[in-house]
């Protein structure tokens, strides 16, 4: 084999004349061409399995909907009740699409419940991924900095269901008790305020459900934030301290502004991933259907997680309307997250790449 | 004298703002390791109580028993998506990197196939597992299976494989291939032999990363792969496999201690799992660096 290839013409895969005479040099070559064209197709065909199953999942989900758009109508994301009718009732029909009689789905509160925790986690996780950040890179020693950015990174490869089991037995009850009390009893209650007051609940809700979002899409601000931050030349915040500016001036000024785009990216592809989690508000929101929460600490629910939980007794709806309504919610979420990635990664790839490891079920 | 005066103030003021920044910063970092430790902690503390060693070892009876069907799905569910996966993101990170180059294929350049990628990383996973429910399961008669849960797993995680695989391949020197080219190699063999093997480590680390991804999902599974008190069996189709976070999720709020311990069991199990091949890829990172700093 090595010698074969030692005998082998130095010009690539164009075997000129002389090489014809040696057989094993010819078959040597041929094994090359072949191995070339296996390497070529192999990794072409790869590179379309992804957006062949992208394209499959969309196309699904839409057949799917279909009916659900049809008889649901605009209505359905303004609508609040969440009805799956008398399924072993009668079956009607609506613009020739049956469901059980007396069906009424409304997805208002999946898509306020989604974009409220989305809201609270952004809130939470910016100033803490930021400040993590600049802790990790400018304020700790070296030493200490790698162990603690491991740990960081450790909170986003943690399976999303273990982070809802301790966010609803642990996080929960500790904010319900000691945190909750104390933000809602300080403020007072006028105007938009109003929504941080009144009762504080038993800690599953959407105030939870967003403080543990926050928790776990800090990892993929912070991260690439770290990584932009050592991108800053030294020289540059170097001569601003030498012109006498405050550690504090030389990040509002110097720092933040050179990374700026890249925070914000960062930021939106964090937003993306609360957006579509799934099991850990599953678990922490309350799961109730059918109205928005009234104030902070409330119960609800979002798309990503009402999928899950009825997908189940939404299979019992012999007309298979409820399944449908289901891939109507979830084409929604699926079109929130795909425009906030699609600006997001637009925003990273400007000004460097993302890195981070992070799972999202 | 009043003009230092206001100098003096601005001074304080901004030492002042300047402290609380620094502050603010060691606070923000003690917020998020906080609760990573008491995560970890908290896990291991609920679970150390009553564990026993022969959850191992026990088949699951639902809300109680043990876990050993679900651990061993959870591994072949591994080693299917590692293998199905891992030989479409590397072969497609392949793609990104060394054939689909703006040089090579005019101005889109695999724009396409990366497209396909960011969309799917970003995707919700439980639409992944909507989809193979009433595509797979219910639409092709596949039932809950094997191969419903692998092909959506390993759609899902394709992105994290074909990303590390791709930023690796980059990484590696031009000077690498171009004096792989200058001895006559050809390109398969360059890839095969030189390029491929030096990225080898951040491909590795990819892979890992995207196997504790998929070793902690749940909700693409939960209507694909189904529910069984069963080890798992060789057959594609038709068959539940059982899996560990299933029973995180189904048995934490079901009465009874017996499902609390399953609960908590399964848990701490996936953590060590994770933590162990989240530790393992970057121990590969580090020791890859040093010897590419040693080299130089």
């Amino acid at each position: 084999m090595s010698t074969s290839r030692d005998n082998a013409p130095p010009s690539g895969t164009s075997a000129p004349a002389p090489a014809r005479r040696d057989p094993s040099v010819r078959r040597a070559g041929r094994r090359r061409r072949q191995e070339d064209l296996a390497w070529r197709w192999g990794a072409r065909i790869a590179a379309v399995l992804p957006l062949a199953g992208l394209g499959a999942v969309l196309v699904v989900l839409a057949v799917k909907a279909w009916p659900a758009v049809v008889v649901n109508g605009w209505g359905f994301v303004a609508r609040s009740p969440w009805v799956p009718g008398n399924t072993y009732g009668a079956v009607v029909h609506t613009h020739g699409v049956a469901h059980p009689q007396g069906s009424l789905y409304g997805a208002w509160p999946l898509i306020a419940g989604t974009l409220e925790t989305s809201l609270v986690a952004i809130v939470i996780a910016v100033p803490l991924a930021l400040g993590t950040a600049f802790a990790l890179t400018e304020r700790v020693p070296a030493w200490i900095a790698r162990p603690l950015g491991f740990l960081v990174e450790i909170l986003a490869g943690l399976p999303s269901v273990v982070i809802g089991l301790w966010g609803v037995l642990e996080v929960g009850p500790f904010l319900a008790r000691h945190v909750y009390p104390l933000v809602a009893n300080t403020i007072p209650s006028v105007g938009p305020l109003r929504f941080l007051t009144g009762s504080v609940g038993y800690g599953e809700g959407l105030a939870t459900s967003g403080v543990v979002l926050g928790l776990m899409i800090v990892p993929i601000i912070a991260a690439t934030t770290r990584d932009l931050f050592l991108q800053v030349p030294a020289l540059a915040k170097e001569g601003a301290e030498a012109l006498g500016l405050t550690g504090a001036e030389v990040a509002r000024r110097v720092t933040i502004p050179w990374v700026r785009g890249g925070i914000v990216g960062a930021t939106v592809l964090g937003l993306g991933r609360a957006l579509g989690e799934t099991m850990a508000v599953a678990m922490i929101s309350g799961s109730v259907l059918g109205k928005v929460s009234p104030n902070l600490y409330g119960t609800m629910t979002t798309i990503a997680a009402t999928i899950v939980s009825q997908l189940d007794s939404a299979a019992t709806d012999g007309t298979g309307f409820a399944v449908a309504t289901l891939a109507e919610a979830g084409l929604i979420v699926a079109a929130i997250a795909l425009v906030v990635n699609v600006v997001a990664r637009r925003i990273v790839a400007r000004t460097g790449r993302f890195t981070a490891p992070v799972g999202r079920g | 004298m009043a003009v230092t005066d206001r100098v003096h103030g601005a001074t304080r003021r901004r030492r002042v703002v300047d402290v609380a920044f620094r502050v603010g910063a060691l606070t923000a970092l003690a917020l998020v390791i906080a609760p990573a430790l008491w995560l970890v902690v908290g896990v291991v503390a609920r679970a150390a109580p009553h564990w026993r060693w022969s959850v191992l070892t026990t088949l699951s009876a639902g809300t109680s028993g043990g876990l050993e069907n679900a651990v061993a799905g959870t591994l072949v569910l591994m080693t299917g998506v590692a293998l199905l996966a891992g030989v479409t993101g590397v072969l497609t990170g392949v793609y990104l990197a060394e054939l689909a180059s703006p040089r090579r294929s005019g101005r889109l350049g695999g724009a396409w196939a990366r497209g396909a990628i960011d969309v799917l990383a970003g995707f919700p996973s439980i639409v992944l597992g909507y989809v193979g429910y009433v595509a797979l399961c219910v639409a092709l008669h596949w039932g809950f299976s094997l191969l419903a849960a692998l092909l959506i797993l390993s759609l899902m995680v394709v992105p994290y494989i074909a990303k590390a695989t791709e930023s690796a391949l980059r990484q590696v020197p031009t000077s690498y291939r171009e004096g792989a080219e200058a001895l006559g190699m050809s390109q398969g063999y360059t890839l095969r032999r030189v390029v491929v093997r030096s990225a080898l480590p951040g491909i590795v680390t990819g892979l890992l990363i995207a196997l504790s991804v998929a070793g902690g999902e749940t909700a693409p599974l939960l209507y694909t792969a189904g529910a069984t008190n069963n080890l798992p069996t060789w057959s594609l189709l038709h068959q539940p496999v059982a899996y560990l976070t299933y029973y995180v999720w189904t048995d934490y709020n079901q009465p009874g201690l017996a499902a609390h311990v399953v609960s908590n069991d399964a848990a701490l199990i996936l953590v060590v799992m994770v933590l162990a091949m989240l530790v393992v890829a970057r121990l590969i990172v580090s020791r890859s660096q040093r010897h590419t700093e040693s080299a130089r």
